[in-house]
């Protein structure tokens, strides 16, 4: 990815989250989380993830933010009113903040830096060779493009196949959990 | 082209925001929202790591998005089963400032 995309969507993101913590109105911050993720995305996509791009627009984006604001919709929720703030807790928690930069930012600079290893047609079509002759992925590695959903989908249902499992329990679990938990109770 | 350093380094500012809003707001469900920054700034290093540490072949290494995945499964799980206990905390207290949640201060 060139880097005056990553630096755009970069800032799109940390605007969008500083947003988030900034407004007063809670519907304000569900639409600077959209905001935030759609950079997000976008750097996903930079990356060659380009799954993992679609799904956080459709499962974060899409689906779970707009729960948020149905949630944020139902609960009638006012603009949070200037309380008088006692001043500790805050420069607490900025203190805790700006120690956890400085320690990021010391360990960046004395980390050894990397770039991106090249992912160009010569690159794939020599990794066509460790996949089975004529199979989705072979062919269009072949072809000098990356079958990233087809990577995944093979990775998940040969080596996670256990895992992906237990998340469908997880999943159902979780289902019946909410359902339970938003009956009203009989009094 | 940007290097990985800048990739972590924009992770780390995005979980350091998440954790501001964390720590300084009082609206539960904002807390839940930053919540979600934080897990996304994990999704981003480890996407990063991903694509700059190839495998054998040349291909990115995938077991990072894998990992990705489950965790923003797992995320949509954990956002339903939180909305819905807010929901019934404010039912039960009509409000969802944590400061006037203070029923288990001793």
């Amino acid at each position: 990815m060139p880097s005056y995309l990553f630096w755009l969507f970069s800032t799109v993101m940390l605007i969008g989250g500083t947003a988030v913590v900034a407004f007063r109105n809670p519907v304000s911050s569900a639409l600077s989380v959209v905001t935030c993720f759609v950079g997000l995305a976008g750097l996903f996509i930079g990356l060659s993830a380009f799954f993992v791009g679609v799904i956080q627009i459709l499962v974060y984006t899409g689906a779970v933010m707009v729960l948020f604001l149905f949630i944020i919709m139902l609960l009638d929720l006012k603009d949070e009113e200037k309380p008088a703030k006692p001043l500790l807790p805050i420069a607490a928690g900025i203190a805790l903040v700006a120690a956890f930069m400085v320690q990021l930012v010391g360990i960046l600079f004395r980390s050894p830096n990397k770039i991106a290893p090249l992912l160009d047609e010569t690159t794939l079509a020599s990794a066509a060779k460790g996949f089975d002759k004529g199979s989705k992925i072979a062919t269009t590695l072949h072809d000098g493009k990356l079958p990233d959903v087809h990577l995944i989908g093979h990775t998940l249902f040969t080596e996670y196949n256990f895992p992906l499992q237990v998340l469908g329990v997880l999943l159902l679990v979780a289902t019946v959990g909410v359902v339970v938990l938003s009956k009203r109770q009989a009094e | 082209m940007a290097t990985l350093n800048d990739y972590l380094l924009v992770s780390g500012l995005l979980f350091a925001i998440g954790l501001a809003g964390v720590v300084l707001r009082r609206n539960i469900i904002i807390v839940f929202m930053c919540l979600e920054l934080m897990l996304s700034a994990a999704n981003l290093t480890l996407v990063a790591f991903s694509r700059f540490n190839t495998t054998a072949n040349g291909l990115p290494d995938y077991n990072g998005q894998m990992l990705v995945f489950f965790v923003i499964t797992v995320a949509a799980a954990e956002v339903a089963v939180g909305l819905a206990i807010i929901v019934a905390l404010y039912r039960a207290r009509q409000t969802i400032h944590t400061d006037e949640l203070t029923s288990l201060k001793g």
